[in-house]
């Protein structure tokens, strides 16, 4: 009886003895440790995370990965300050840090016998990353989106520059006038933004199609003066323009007052929205029915006839003035309706046009200075290019791109992809 | 209206860096504009390239300054060479068109994050670089009159940037006299002809890029010790455009044309900023015709319609012979 008392007493005693023991043996070894969840709880698995230490952030450890159940831990052999920095990339598509510059978390140890309070990272929905693929073939559309803005423009500088020979550095603000001027009438007067944009275009043709010519490259026509010459005045006049419309809508990018926040239609992972689709259409339209008018109409033939060689076609019996009277007008009813697109896909700015100027002179250059085709096929070039080139190099240098691709295509072929060659000597 | 303050800013900028560093640009785009018939629209490009290599090769990497403007010169060399060789057998406007690419190609590196670490991002490179140049600046004190003003700092390099802008009028004025620049005119004049000589265009033109090219780096040199800052949005376009009116304000084809055209340029810039700022602020002008806002934005406005009106109503500017010029070649 007392040997079994003996031993039930010896069983307690161990008991008490070893629980306190059993516990500092686990304390002995302090993990830092954590476990990721995405916002519903549910773990997520395979998220890096490096850790740096002790006391330094420059020292990396270790790179540790989370398990099934989103634990992942480290075992440090010193006391000391440890960094953990979480690799977003790893986050499975749709899933972010709720403060995405925060990537790195310190935790103090200090003693290797008390293990840290779990490190934590909170997530929350982040970009949904997608494929190579689908992000080309988003990046295709958008670089059609783009094509169709930079043709509409460059049909338009390449018309008159094979009529006039003039350079145009102010077309810029055709585009902008296109865009502004839909602001003007949607935002300032309250009108719908469709009837404004069409009132846009019409004021665009007037002041900038017809007023333009007549009142200043018609004279300067009509005076001799050089193509060198009114390249200069072409800068002037955008110059002058430019910060005009600065000065009366002041530099903000601003938004049209219908359309603005449009949800896209999803295809899977492509995202297109309806106004991008519309506005592309209605682009397409323009630029058929402007090559349709070129190859079909009599003016359009006329206006190849001068492009080819004006003292030919005024001995012919064409109208020359008319001409390009007629093309300064389609060139800004082109141009107008590319500010419009652009305004209601990206915004307006004073600044918008001219922004997109060096684009739309690299399409026509690449396609072939004064060929109206090669301007389509240039703009296309670029555009797509632009937006694909996204793929390998950081977004902002997109421009850089599309530009040294521009000087690359004139060592090797400068007179355009569909240019003559005894356009450019 | 406080005239004499006006008169003072104005008088201070029409001798001050601003003209001097518009001087040396308008020098080097008058070698390619004015001299060769080169349409040059990227000089904001060589002069940013001038600035960049000063302020990177100082403050990123500690190299001595003087080392620094030796590197730069050698880089706008190279710039002019990327720039002429795809362009210049080509017409003229393939070189503007590339010209203002490249400009703004450099622009945009220069502002993008990806390089941030060593061109400094939009904001530029900001830290003491032009210390080797200051300390060896005689004066103790600045200028203080009536009519112009500097700080000691600003009094050296407007004296250092003029005694330069007269070494390379010289140097223009030399070599616009001799054969060279005598086939230089003849192929702005009629590239035919001076081909049908036996000349190499191509190599002239070059030598003219290059040339022009090195004015606009100093000019960049002058600009970024001034301010001991460089700044990516300052070598903008609107920058070349600029040096333009400068040019053809002062007369193309002339020595001294950039030199007086940069001195009425900018003093009739401030001059007009400041009347406006007084005006606006006095309530001269009402509220809702102008605010502080816009007075800075007038003076492109100006720009934009002098270039206009220059060209067509007085090519040659104001100092330039009109039958020097044939700028109606369509070259």
């Amino acid at each position: 009886m007392s040997r079994a008392i003996g031993k039930v007493l010896a069983a307690l005693l161990f008991t008490l003895l070893l629980t306190p023991l059993s516990a500092a043996h686990a304390e002995d070894t302090a993990v830092i440790s954590g476990q990721i969840v995405d916002l519903k709880g549910k773990p997520i698995a395979g998220v890096e995370l490096t850790i740096a230490g002790p006391n330094s952030q420059e020292t990396v450890i270790t790179t540790v990965t989370t398990d099934a159940a989103g634990n992942w831990s480290y075992t440090p052999t010193v006391a000391g300050q440890y960094f953990v920095t979480i690799n977003p990339d790893t986050l499975p598509s749709g899933v972010g840090l709720t403060e995405p510059d925060k990537t790195t978390k310190s935790v103090v140890l200090f003693a290797l016998t008390k293990s840290p309070p779990p490190v934590q990272f909170l997530t929350g929905p982040g970009p949904i990353k997608a494929t190579m693929l689908e992000t080309a073939t988003q990046l295709a559309v958008d670089g059609f989106i783009l094509s169709i803005m930079i043709a509409l423009a460059a049909l338009g500088l390449s018309l008159i520059f094979g009529t006039t020979g003039l350079t145009n550095f102010a077309h810029g603000e055709i585009i902008t006038m296109g865009g502004l001027g839909a602001y003007m009438f949607n935002k300032w007067y309250g009108i719908h933004i469709i009837p404004a944009a069409i009132l846009a275009i019409v004021l665009t043709v007037v002041l900038s199609g017809w007023a333009q010519d007549r009142f200043i490259w018609k004279p300067l026509r009509k005076r001799g003066t050089g193509l060198i010459a009114m390249l200069v005045v072409s800068i002037g006049l955008g110059l002058l323009v430019r910060y005009t419309y600065l000065y009366i809508f002041g530099g903000d990018k601003e938004q049209y007052a219908q359309y603005a926040g449009q949800a896209g239609w999803q295809f899977g992972s492509l995202s297109v929205t309806p106004k991008a689709t519309i506005t592309v259409v209605i682009g397409i339209v323009l630029l058929v029915l402007a090559i349709m008018w070129l190859l079909k109409s009599t003016m359009g033939k006329a206006s190849r006839a001068v492009a080819d060689n004006p003292a030919l076609a005024s001995a012919s019996g064409i109208n020359v003035e008319k001409v390009i009277q007629s093309v300064w007008i389609l060139g800004s009813v082109l141009a107008g309706y590319a500010g419009v697109m652009m305004g209601l896909n990206q915004g307006v700015q004073f600044i918008m046009g001219s922004d997109i100027l060096l684009l739309i002179f690299a399409a026509v250059t690449l396609g072939g200075l004064g060929t109206a085709y090669g301007a389509i096929v240039g703009s296309f070039v670029v555009g797509m290019f632009i937006q694909l080139s996204t793929l390998f190099i950081p977004t902002e240098l997109k421009f850089v791109g599309a530009l040294f691709v521009l000087i690359l295509v004139l060592l090797v072929r400068p007179q355009g992809i569909m240019g003559r060659k005894e356009r450019i000597g | 209206m406080d005239f004499q303050f006006i008169i003072q800013q104005s008088l201070s900028s029409a001798i001050g860096v601003n003209a001097i560093m518009f001087a040396l640009a308008a020098i080097g785009l008058n070698i390619h504009f004015g001299y060769t018939g080169l349409l040059n629209f990227g000089q904001a490009g060589f002069m940013a390239v001038g600035a960049y290599t000063v302020g990177v090769m100082v403050v990123s990497f500690n190299i001595s300054l003087w080392i620094a403007f030796a590197s730069g010169i050698v880089v706008s060399i190279l710039l002019a060479l990327l720039l002429g060789i795809p362009t210049l057998r080509l017409r003229a406007d393939y070189l503007a068109i590339v010209t203002i690419a490249t400009a703004e190609i450099i622009r945009q590196i220069a502002r993008s994050v990806t390089f941030k670490e060593y061109l400094g991002g939009s904001d530029g490179i900001t830290g003491k670089f032009g210390m080797d140049f200051y300390n060896l600046n005689p004066f103790p004190g600045g200028l203080e009159t009536p009519f112009l003003r500097f700080t000691p700092q600003d009094l050296w390099v407007v004296i250092v940037g003029w005694v330069l802008v007269a070494i390379f009028s010289f140097f223009t004025f030399l070599i616009m006299r001799s054969p060279w620049g005598r086939v230089i005119k003849a192929i702005r004049e009629d590239e035919d002809a001076v081909r049908s000589l036996g000349k190499s265009v191509y190599y002239y033109k070059m030598e003219s890029l290059i040339l022009g090219g090195i004015a606009g780096t100093i000019a960049g040199f002058v600009y970024a010790i001034s301010r001991q800052s460089v700044q990516p949005d300052n070598y903008s376009t609107a920058l070349t455009f600029f040096a333009y009116a400068v040019v053809i304000l002062g007369g193309a084809a002339r020595v001294f044309g950039p030199v007086v055209g940069s001195i009425i340029f900018w003093f009739l810039i401030v001059f007009i900023e400041q009347v406006l700022r007084q005006a606006v602020s006095a309530d001269l002008i009402p509220e809702w015709l102008m605010n502080p806002n816009q007075v800075g934005q007038v003076r492109f406005m100006l720009v934009g319609l002098s270039l206009m009106l220059l060209m067509i109503f007085r090519p040659q500017g104001i100092f330039g012979d009109k039958k020097e010029l044939a700028l109606d070649a369509r070259a």
